[in-house]
């Protein structure tokens, strides 16, 4: 009984971690009750879309995936393509959802293409992808929209004339989405067809663990060799689990930013892949085992410390820069700290399984 | 008679320019099963793998030759083309899924499954699985199979015995399934395992499937063949109905020479000193669970440890040599042993041949002489030129490379040179440098865990040979732990049987084999 108490701890000693730093935070931030719950709710709405496709890449045994920041990208190419046809609300919303899925297929395609290429090592691989492909992303914002890729309206280009500004404006698109349905429960504004869509997204990703692809992946994920053997295309099994994933970080990114009111035409997209993945890994997520339950209880702390930390720094020390400080460095710190854990683990679990089968 | 299944005309295959298979000429009938035997690297596998159209081949050139199934010219390139032709295999290595439960691996990749509006657009891949349906013919399977299998049990926690069985049950729940390779299906098994995998294989083939059985216990083939195929050195050397061959014909095709298989004689100038005391062992060692054993080595001496697969035999050498959490006293020498601390046993000159060959045994990717001589340098120091007083340390190279091939002549390993990486040797030779590797160190005292597993008769008696010898030449206490009573018998002075972790009793190994046998499976002594 001690033992499996031990075990129940250890096996979730991430997010047991974060619950201590929240529960001494929340007191010392001395924020209200429901200024911290509009706030989760707020951030629930506007991350869960994205971590959710981090999922799919996991099952399929390719490790947390750089590959989503692509599918970013591809949002907000698509968005930027959108706010200067100057189609906003829902429709624009939906079009650029539309807009984004060519781009995505196509990038998450090549980078699925490379991952085939470096099996093993698809969390650092596809981390430079992301720099590698950043770089073009840059390229075509920065020099080719306005010569090559028409763009009509002044307002978005920076004022040399061609080339997209810092930030583009999505203010006649802001939480229209979060907006359309909401209600009010106990000063918490709920915006009911977001939750919609995340629950739908959620049920989604449990239909598809049931369809054959869903299996295929699974058995992947789990031993390439095998599946191989069995006659499974690996190489296109693995190629479409990332273009899944690049395709729903794409509409996730668009259901991000229509939250935040705002591109950040150079930035948004460089961090949202780190913190994603340090969120699954608050929630008890490992790298190769993720749940829609990590999802929510990883949203929901890391952002909770987001919100916490740097008040209660200030209130510690007296410096915000301080709480601001720690937040980026403790979520290096947490996926670092799951990295070494999983490594430790899966060692231990190798050892044992060659112990009680003598398979090789 | 019915006409063949399946025949492979002329079939060749090289790799990187060494001919392994010369024109090999094998047939099979529907419900027949050929046996075929041939010591490791005679091209047993090979042969197999052109069959089932492994990845190996094709990226090696292909084969050459003509398949034919059913009198039709077949080409077999990949794994997907032999599935299609109802060609399934039984790999030594198990290919299941580890997170899937025995249905999943059973139907896997050839899932019943439901369309639905998804799918209908999207194509064949978004159909949702039926799960009833996976049951019911995953079921029946595990019916034909004939042994009590959990269809919802997740490979990864299956007994070994249940893993094998899950494999036969894929391959014979395939509706078009005309030919099917066993490659050793009963090497991990116990012997009630193997009985019932034998009934339901002679079952198999008594319903039309034509059946290719590599086994090294000869026994098994003699009891349920139609044939035997002797394979040595690429050749089919010997094609005979079993009825007109005997084991000792078999074994003579194989290796070309007698094997003894008589008890070891008691020897009389036995010491009674006790070298090493184990006191309450126990060892956390998955599978393999020691539970508070006592047993005394006597210097000298060969003492051998037996017993049923799963009773903890395998337990004691890893626990005493640190590789499993152990608890409990080992005395050697009068000296009090750190069991969970390798270099504690090490330094005593104690060594190790584990029975994970593989995995903690060889550096697979490196020389035979980094792993002939890399233990012996981390403990003892040796292989090393010293520069300034032992500031500096350098790898004698050249004398690494004189005790290699002394070890390469010595224990007749096959290989290009001593330069050859540990992963491109057949089994057998990969544990006569393991066997090397713990020679290397000059033990006063040596575990040797399985030597034989998986090994051909040939390289079992040179392995078993080296051990008794280095026996009688350096006085080293050997300690030899093995599930096949037989070997025991032949080279250690006493056995002690293990069962449910605890030793059950010791005989001098002259005792009957019956007697051995009753220990194992619990019956008392009395």
């Amino acid at each position: 009984m001690k033992f499996d108490l031990k075990k129940f701890l250890a096996d979730r000693s991430v997010p047991i971690m974060f619950i201590i730093i929240c529960s001494v935070c929340i007191p010392l931030s001395g924020f209200s009750t429901g200024y911290l719950l509009n706030e989760i709710v707020t951030r629930i709405v506007r991350n869960t879309f994205l971590i959710l496709s981090l999922l799919i890449p996991i099952m399929a045994g390719m490790g947390l995936n750089f590959g989503m920041t692509l599918g970013a990208m591809a949002g907000e190419i698509a968005l930027i393509f959108t706010s200067d046809w100057q189609i906003w609300g829902i429709p624009g919303v939906v079009l650029a959802m539309i807009l984004s899925i060519p781009i995505s297929i196509l990038l998450g395609t090549l980078c699925g293409t490379l991952l085939n290429k470096s099996k093993g090592r698809e969390m650092i691989t596809s981390y430079i992808i992301s720099f590698f492909i950043n770089g073009i992303y840059q390229l075509v914002v920065l020099y080719m929209m306005g010569p090559i890729i028409p763009i009509i309206h002044e307002a978005i280009k920076l004022p040399r004339g061609y080339g997209i500004r810092n930030t583009v404006s999505l203010l006649n698109l802001r939480q229209s989405i979060d907006n359309l349905i909401s209600i009010n429960v106990f000063g918490v504004k709920i915006p009911v067809l977001s939750f919609v869509i995340i629950i739908l997204l959620c049920l989604f990703i449990v239909w598809f663990t049931k369809t054959k692809l869903g299996q295929d992946m699974r058995a992947v994920g789990q031993n390439m060799e095998v599946a191989r053997a069995a006659g499974i295309n690996v190489e296109r099994t693995r190629v479409l689990s990332i273009v899944m994933s690049t395709v729903l970080a794409g509409f996730g990114m668009i259901l991000y930013l229509q939250n935040m009111g705002n591109i950040a035409t150079y930035s948004s997209h460089s961090q949202i892949g780190m913190f994603c993945i340090a969120a699954l890994l608050v929630g008890g997520a490992s790298v190769d085992k993720a749940s829609i339950g990590n999802v929510f209880l990883g949203v929901i702390l890391f952002h909770l410390m987001f919100i916490v930390a740097p008040k209660a720094g200030t209130v510690i020390t007296g410096d915000s820069m301080i709480g601001e400080y720690f937040r980026v460095f403790i979520s290096y710190g947490v996926i670092t700290l799951a990295l070494v854990m999983y490594e430790a683990k899966k060692h231990k679990k190798k050892k044992m399984a060659e112990g009680s089968d003598d398979e090789k | 008679m019915s006409e063949n299944v399946l025949e492979m005309k002329n079939i060749q295959k090289s790799y990187y320019g060494t001919t392994v298979l010369h024109d090999i000429n094998l047939s099979l009938k529907e419900g027949e099963i050929v046996g075929l035997v041939g010591e490791n690297g005679a091209g047993k596998s090979t042969l197999m793998n052109i069959l089932f159209g492994d990845e190996v081949i094709s990226s090696t050139g292909g084969y050459e030759g003509e398949i034919k199934m059913f009198g039709k010219t077949v080409h077999i390139g990949s794994s997907s083309d032999a599935l299609r032709l109802g060609i399934g295999m039984v790999h030594q290595e198990f290919s299941l899924i580890p997170g899937f439960t025995a249905t999943e691996n059973i139907l896997f990749n050839r899932e019943p499954i439901k369309t639905n509006f998804v799918s209908n657009v999207f194509g064949d891949r978004l159909d949702t699985l039926d799960r009833k349906k996976m049951r019911e013919v995953a079921k029946s399977a595990i019916d034909k199979v004939g042994v009590k299998i959990d269809d919802d049990m997740l490979v990864s926690v299956m007994p070994v015995g249940h893993k094998q069985f899950t494999e036969i049950a894929r391959e014979i729940s395939k509706d078009n399934l005309k030919v099917l390779i066993l490659d050793e299906p009963t090497a991990v098994l116990t012997e009630k395992e193997a009985s019932t995998m034998l009934e339901s294989i002679k079952s198999l083939a008594s319903k039309g499937i034509a059946i290719v059985f590599i086994s090294h216990r000869l026994n098994e083939i003699l009891d349920i063949c139609n044939r035997v195929v002797v394979i040595r050195d690429g050749y089919v050397v010997k094609d005979s109905d079993i009825d007109k061959i005997t084991v000792e014909e078999i074994t003579k095709q194989m290796i070309g020479r007698e094997v003894d298989t008589k008890a070891r004689k008691t020897r009389s100038n036995q010491s009674n000193d006790i070298i090493m005391s184990i006191k309450n062992l126990y060892v956390d060692m998955p599978g393999e669970n020691v539970k508070n054993l006592s047993l005394d080595v006597r210097d000298g001496e060969i003492l051998g440890i037996g017993g049923l697969a799963g009773q903890g035999k395998l337990g004691i050498p890893n626990g005493i040599m640190g590789l499993y959490d152990a608890e409990g006293e080992v005395i050697y020498k009068n000296e009090k042993i750190n069991i969970n601390d390798p270099m504690s046993s090490l330094s005593r000159d104690i060594a190790f041949v584990s029975e994970d060959r593989r995995g903690v045994g060889l550096l697979l990717d490196e020389s035979l002489e980094w792993n002939i001589s890399f233990l012996t340098m981390q403990v003892k120091n040796k292989f090393l030129k010293n520069l300034f007083g032992k500031l500096i340390s350098f790898r004698d190279n050249s004398e690494i490379k004189n005790v290699t091939d002394n070890y390469i002549d010595a224990l007749n390993i096959k290989c290009t040179s001593s330069k050859q990486k540990a992963k491109e040797l057949s089994g057998g030779n990969q544990q006569k440098v393991c066997l090397a590797k713990a020679f290397a160190m000059n033990p006063k005292f040596l575990f040797v865990s399985e030597p034989t597993r998986g090994i051909d008769v040939g390289a079992k008696a040179l392995v078993l040979d080296a051990l008794k010898d280095y026996n009688e030449k350096h006085g080293t206490t050997v300690v030899m732990i093995s599930s096949e009573i037989e070997e025991l018998r032949q080279i250690c002075d006493r056995i002690a049987i293990v069962s449910d972790g605890k030793i059950a009793g010791i005989y001098d190994a002259s005792e009957s084999v019956e007697k051995f046998g009753a220990l194992m499976i619990g019956a008392n002594a009395a």
